[in-house]
């Protein structure tokens, strides 16, 4: 049998995509297509006074216009997609989003109107027809003057701007310090960002009074998780809701926020029209819309001996939340945990404080929080590292927690509830290896050195990382042997660019025996496969492709016995290669696989009790945990010491995700993750005014790094399986971005030589203009 | 207003507002839904059609400004159904394209470039390309898959 487990193998979903053919949100035409524009506040924190409709409703071609009180029962909070973790003594405040605005608006952007209108013109020309009368509030932006008394409230009920604070802590960290030799203290930062995926959001909803069914095709990563919460909003069974998200233009995590504004309404007003409505999110209403992530500002301390071993980490954070928090603590709890790192932290305290303000929503994008825990936790070794006078990757050897100790408790509880607990890794190896790769020693030794003399600044980064992968609770698959011999194999998540139409084929085709290309691979259809989860914290390849696994061994179980009653001989006798099966030794007497398929669902003679028709299996699979992922970048980059521009002249990612299926497509994701590393690094901030107005909402002034400034990045894995999943793979979606900023810092650093002048880099994202402040002090 | 535009060597005639985008003419009059939007104001390059030979955003004209011009679209580069001609297949064979909404554009903008420059160097390829923004793939695969192209003599 020809393997395809583990090759690189090109993609399944590639030729439809590249002759225009795939079908995303916006290509969904329908007769008598209505479609959607939202008013949207201007206003960061305002009473909503009166909202006045007539003159839209009036305007030819609007066949309706709806605000918050035209909504009837219909207006409700959203749902909390993640409730709190079980961690004692931890105080949370549930602020779900609205459909449009009743009371007050609480960030720019927020929905207040909606009009359905004959085309999308007329709906943006209607818009301007609306007639608003708002109150100003103050707005709350700076997380430490969220916090002051007198501070204005996104939530007046609640009385505070908190919207959680959770303390965890194992061992004594007071202990610890007080026995250190050397405690470090800093002050880090690290701001807004957005995740821009090339596509924006965008949901189309059809009614249709026949079927008695409605289907919904939206931008999710959650298709069946929308199809439950829409079932039940709209009063519907969920066998009546088919939620279908199509090929999605990316997705980084903010398409897994539900449910948006616009998720809810359109489908209501589809329903409610007896006509099919669509809503594309434009590029202006994305940035403020659709979530963002990334601002907090961390206290943190190290404690260490004098030989550079941590004895203990102390760190207080401020997370922005901005005006709600439907996705609960996620993201703080991963920068709280994965703040550990590859490292033995003996006494651990942090506790956070999740606060409103008046800004877009935050939610997971791809890091999701880790980045900010791993860049506290790397600078902070880097200058404990200078302050003691051993090398920056001998303090992170010293640390590394050793091989032997796997499954390793971390002692905290982690975002999916569990206690975090690192399955298996080996990260000694891949340190050594990125050194290696990058020429640590001898940049080290001839070319900085040889750099600095010609006046160039050039700087080494080196650090380390884990990444929290694949936790549950669980997904689906199901496969099935098609009369044509093709097989398919539908699951619930959805895909927005991972290539798992070609990555679960291989799984399948190890089992199986069939060209990849035979396996049609359904992603995002709940009426394919009913039950899931979603594609987020790097979890499809893991829990989806496991599930996959064990429907096809099911499947492949099922031909066996099938064409061992056709072969009249034992199971043990017979070959699955090439899609047919055949006698050991005997490989012209064969049967193809549609053949058996036919075989398996008999026209007449019985079923035998026990046995079920078709050559199809559907598996779940839980994970018991998440599987740890880790690795090590090591860049050298020169800058411009007149603009202080920066240029990356070598780039080196050593991962470690466990089994890998396909090398290709892992090296896609790897290195569209330092792509966004880097545009999180030094390219891509979002800017507010003190009214809470964000001054960089399009692509011309938010800046996306391009082909010139992303480099070649040269990439080498070792590979310590998850003992967690029968397939032994962790996941990689988030490997490439997470450590950058940490990596940008430490190199950043060296080529300015800025620790000579006592000058340290504690903050995120950089820019030229930036960079030359700090190096001048500011 | 009346517009008659050649798409893909098919020439059309419709009735449309001034105001309509030649990336919504494109796409929801001509039905041809390949080119993709994806900021309407001219920076990503998604909406990139070939215009007289020449890539241009379909998203920065009126379709009324098309009277009489060759538009192409990514739906025009593969010689027959089912088929992908050589930059596409060097598209798959490099993994260029992830999510794949971004590929449109690229395509086309790579479709004029290769034209104008068979044997590019992989500099040159990046600038030819930083006028197209992708999030998905860091663009190294991108840069391959040109010069693979190149290399076949596409």
């Amino acid at each position: 049998m020809t393997h395809s487990f583990g090759k690189p193998l090109t993609r399944n979903e590639d030729p439809r995509l590249l002759r225009g053919e795939a079908l995303f949100v916006d290509d969904v035409e329908l007769p008598g297509l209505l479609h959607v524009a939202f008013l949207r506040s201007p206003h960061a924190h305002a009473r909503l006074l009166s909202v006045d409709l007539g003159a839209a409703r009036a305007r030819p071609g609007v066949i309706a216009a709806y605000a918050a009180e035209d909504l009837g029962d219909y207006w409700k909070p959203g749902p909390l997609l993640v409730p709190p973790p079980p961690v004692p003594g931890m105080v949370f405040h549930q602020c779900c989003q609205v459909p449009l605005v009743k009371d007050k608006a609480r960030h720019v952007g927020e929905p207040v109107a909606m009009v359905v209108a004959e085309s999308r013109y007329i709906a943006e020309d209607a818009l301007g027809d609306i007639a608003v009368e708002w109150e100003v509030l103050d707005a709350v932006g700076d997380l430490e003057a969220a916090l002051q008394p007198g501070a204005a409230l996104v939530h007046e009920h609640l009385g505070v701007n908190v919207a959680a604070k959770v303390h965890q802590h194992r061992g004594d960290y007071a202990a610890a310090a007080k026995a250190a030799a050397l405690v470090v203290r800093r002050r880090f930062t690290y701001d807004r960002g957005a995740s821009i995926p090339m596509e924006t959001r965008g949901v189309v909803a059809q009614w249709d009074p026949r079927a008695d069914r409605l289907t919904v095709w939206d931008t999710t990563q959650a298709p069946v998780v929308i199809r439950n919460g829409l079932a039940a909003m709209l009063g519907l069974s969920e066998r009546q809701v088919r939620v279908v998200a199509p090929n999605i233009g990316g997705g980084f995590g903010p398409k897994m926020m539900m449910f948006y504004p616009e998720e809810v309404l359109v489908p209501w007003a589809a329903m409610r029209l007896g006509r099919p409505v669509k809503w594309i999110e434009d590029r202006l209403e994305h940035f403020f819309a659709t979530t963002h992530e990334r601002s907090q500002i961390h206290d943190a301390e190290i404690a260490l001996d004098a030989s550079g071993r941590i004895l203990g980490v102390k760190d207080v954070f401020l997370h922005d939340n901005g005006a709600y928090d439907p996705y609960g603590l996620t993201l703080p709890l991963n920068s709280q945990c994965t703040l550990l790192g590859c490292y033995v932290v003996p006494a651990y305290d942090s506790v956070f404080t999740a606060v409103f303000t008046n800004r877009t929503l935050v939610t997971p994008y791809r890091g999701a929080g880790r980045q900010h825990g791993v860049f506290v936790m790397e600078r902070l070794l880097d200058i404990a590292a200078r302050q003691l006078g051993i090398d920056r990757n001998e303090i992170r050897r010293r640390n590394f927690i050793p091989p032997d100790a796997f499954p390793y408790d971390q002692g905290v509880i982690y975002q999916d509830f569990s206690r975090l607990s690192y399955d298996s890794g080996n990260y000694a190896p891949i340190l050594a290896k990125a050194l290696d790769a990058i020429g640590y020693d001898r940049f080290i030794a001839e070319t900085q050195p040889r750099a600095r003399a010609e006046g160039r600044a050039l700087g080494i980064g080196v650090v380390c990382y884990v990444e929290g992968t694949g936790i549950g609770p669980y997904e689906g698959a199901k496969v099935q042997v098609q009369g044509s011999g093709k097989v398919s194999l539908a699951t619930g998540i959805g895909s927005q660019g991972q290539g798992h139409a070609t990555a679960f084929a291989q799984v399948v085709a190890e089992q199986l025996g069939v060209d990849i290309r035979d396996i049609e691979v359904t992603t995002g259809d709940t009426d394919q496969f009913y039950w899931g989860v979603g594609t987020f914290a790097s979890r499809g390849a893991v829990v989806a492709g496991s599930a996959a696994h064990e429907a096809a061994k099911v499947v492949r179980q099922k031909i066996l016995k099938t064409a061992a009653r056709h072969f009249e001989c034992a199971e043990e006798d017979l070959v699955i290669a090439d899609g047919k099966v055949h006698v050991v030794g005997v490989p012209d007497h064969s049967i193809t696989l549609g053949a058996l398929a036919g075989l398996a669902n008999p026209m007449r003679g019985a079923v035998t009790p026990g046995t079920e028709p078709g050559l199809e299996a559907t598996s779940y699979f839980g994970p018991a945990g998440g599987a740890t992922a880790s690795g090590a970048h090591a860049m050298i980059v020169e800058v411009d010491p007149l603009t202080l521009r920066p240029t990356i002249l070598d780039y080196v990612v050593v991962h470690d995700c466990g089994t890998v299926i396909n090398p290709l497509i892992l090296a896609g994701q790897i290195q569209g993750g330092v792509a966004q590393g880097i545009g999180n690094a030094f390219f891509e901030q979002l800017h507010w005014d003190e009214q809470g107005q964000l001054m960089n909402a399009s692509l011309a002034d938010y800046l996306l790094p391009t082909a010139l400034d992303v480099p070649r990045i040269r990439m080498d894995h070792t590979v310590t399986p998850s003992p967690l999943n029968p397939l032994g793979v962790k996941g990689a979606g988030e490997a490439g971005a997470i450590p950058v900023g940490a990596l940008f810092a430490q190199a950043l650093e060296d080529a300015l030589d800025l620790p000579s002048k006592e000058i340290e880099i504690l903050e995120m994202p950089l820019s030229p203009s930036r960079l030359w402040e700090i190096s001048n002090g500011g | 207003m009346k517009v008659r535009v050649t798409v893909n060597g098919v020439a059309h005639e419709r009735d449309v507002e001034p105001r309509l985008l030649l990336s919504d003419f494109i796409r929801h009059e001509i039905g041809l839904t390949g080119t993709h939007v994806g900021c309407e104001h001219g920076v990503c390059g998604a909406c990139t059609i070939l215009w007289d030979g020449a890539p241009a955003r379909a998203c920065l004209a009126f379709a009324v400004q098309a009277e009489g011009h060759d538009i192409r679209t990514v739906e025009s580069l593969a010689q027959a159904p089912a088929r992908l001609n050589a930059l596409q297949q060097a598209f798959q064979d490099s993994h260029a394209l992830q999510c794949g909404y971004c590929t449109p554009g690229i395509l086309m903008t790579m479709t004029a470039f290769l034209a104008e420059n068979p044997k590019p160097t992989e500099d040159e390829v990046r600038h030819a390309l930083s006028g197209n923004l992708c999030r998905c793939t860091g663009y190294q695969h991108i840069v391959d898959a040109v010069l693979l192209a190149a290399e076949r003599g596409a």
